[in-house]
């Protein structure tokens, strides 16, 4: 190769790298900031922002749901399967909202240990398939459980 | 000379771009064409509704082939410019100019399905996570290499240059890929992939595939288009350009 394109060349990736390596760095000094919602977990250890608002993610707790008669407002828990956390929103919850689905909160945690959300986003996961297929999986799970002498829920 | 490299080198030459163009393109566009109505039936009408989101997620169908399309189209650019400024091919500076648009199209398109697909599922139009945010940078990278180009009077000054800015960019391309698997963000994790069992049913994947090749191919038909239209400006003094440009001497009066 010519020595002027060759240094070129070894400039231009010189570039590439320099700036692939400040990018990680950065970033990686910024995780925290980066990280779009803390998990039960994290904020139980206390690495959530105190008397701040932040971001809450994870799964509805089954039959935990709860709503009192008459208001908008809504009691539930949300588990990342490891710590459970007791959240309560007033508002529409999205279509999306049911047990078993996750979400993402955002709200103050308060004294008691309750996470007072003000708005309440549904996440959905990268699985895709018809109704039957899901009902198909579920009925198997339900089968599998009862060949394992589980209790069916 | 090995055949392929010698074809590579052909293709430089401005006169054979022209005629290669000049050839393909329509085969490009119309494969393109007749692809994208077979994707979108069998994906808007054919494929069964999803089991959590119904009909929806058949937004899938035009969001995820465009955000394929976004970094594809920027690591094309940005080989594109690295050719560019190493060899100084002409030609590669007018096809790194000519990705810039499609590109910003592409990255349009997938943030604007994106937030109408958000509205309904997730509760919100955009959020701030990680995967929206360096999304939303792409964009303005590649507003950043239009704009930059079209600041010197020189194409090939302006091109060079940013060439320069396009190549800082890439590292944005693997932190767009990976950022739903680094952070914790609101965007579903990764459903197509290239090693390992897709999480998406073969009936609802198929379609999507077809779009991901309608797509591919109407960026080489654009591309195309749009370097054929920049060659014949940039050399339009040269004698090739007249004969092409010329209409052709009929011999012997009317046909």
């Amino acid at each position: 190769m010519h020595p002027i394109r060759r240094r070129r060349l070894l400039l231009i990736l010189g570039l590439v790298v320099g700036i692939g390596a400040a990018t990680g760095l950065a970033l990686t000094a910024l995780q925290e900031n980066v990280n779009h919602f803390y998990s039960p977990s994290e904020v139980l250890a206390g690495s959530a922002p105190e008397g701040r608002t932040f971001r809450l993610g994870g799964v509805v707790l089954e039959g935990s749901t709860r709503r009192d008669g008459g208001t908008l407002k809504a009691h539930f828990v949300v588990t990342d399967r490891f710590k459970n956390l007791q959240v309560e929103y007033t508002g529409i919850l999205p279509d999306l909202f049911k047990e078993g689905q996750s979400i993402i909160a955002t709200g103050i945690l308060q004294a008691g240990g309750v996470f007072a959300a003000s708005e309440v986003l549904a996440k959905h996961d990268e699985n895709y398939m018809p109704k039957e297929v899901a009902e198909a999986i579920e009925k198997g799970k339900a089968q599998k459980a009862v060949e394992d002498g589980a209790p069916t829920p | 000379m090995n055949p392929v490299w010698r074809w590579f080198h052909q293709l430089g030459s401005p006169p054979y771009f022209y005629r290669f163009a000049t050839r393909w393109m329509p085969w490009f566009g119309l494969s393109a064409l007749v692809l994208s109505v077979i994707g979108l039936y069998l994906g808007m009408a054919k494929a069964p509704a999803d089991y959590l989101q119904g009909d929806s997620f058949r937004i899938i169908y035009i969001h995820v082939p465009a955000a394929w399309m976004s970094m594809f189209i920027y690591v094309a650019m940005a080989v594109n410019g690295a050719i560019a400024l190493i060899w100084r091919i002409k030609l590669s500076e007018l096809l790194f100019l000519a990705c810039a648009p499609i590109g910003a199209m592409f990255t349009a398109v997938t943030l604007i399905t994106g937030m109408l697909w958000g509205k309904p599922t997730w509760g919100a139009y955009w959020v701030w996570d990680a995967r929206l945010t360096s999304e939303l940078v792409l964009l303005f990278l590649y507003f950043g290499v239009i704009g930059l180009a079209s600041a010197y009077d020189d194409v090939r000054q302006g091109a060079r240059a940013a060439a320069v800015l396009g190549l800082v960019g890439v590292v944005n391309v693997p932190i767009i890929h990976f950022s739903v698997k680094w952070w914790n963000t609101l965007h579903q994790g990764e459903t197509i992939r290239i090693m390992g069992k897709s999480s998406i049913d073969s009936s609802m994947l198929w379609p999507l595939l077809i779009m991901a090749l309608a797509t591919k191919l109407y960026f080489v038909f654009a591309l195309l288009l749009r370097a054929r239209g920049m060659l014949l400006e940039q050399e339009r003094n040269k004698q090739w350009v007249r004969e092409v440009l010329s209409p052709p001497q009929i011999a012997g009066g009317r046909s």
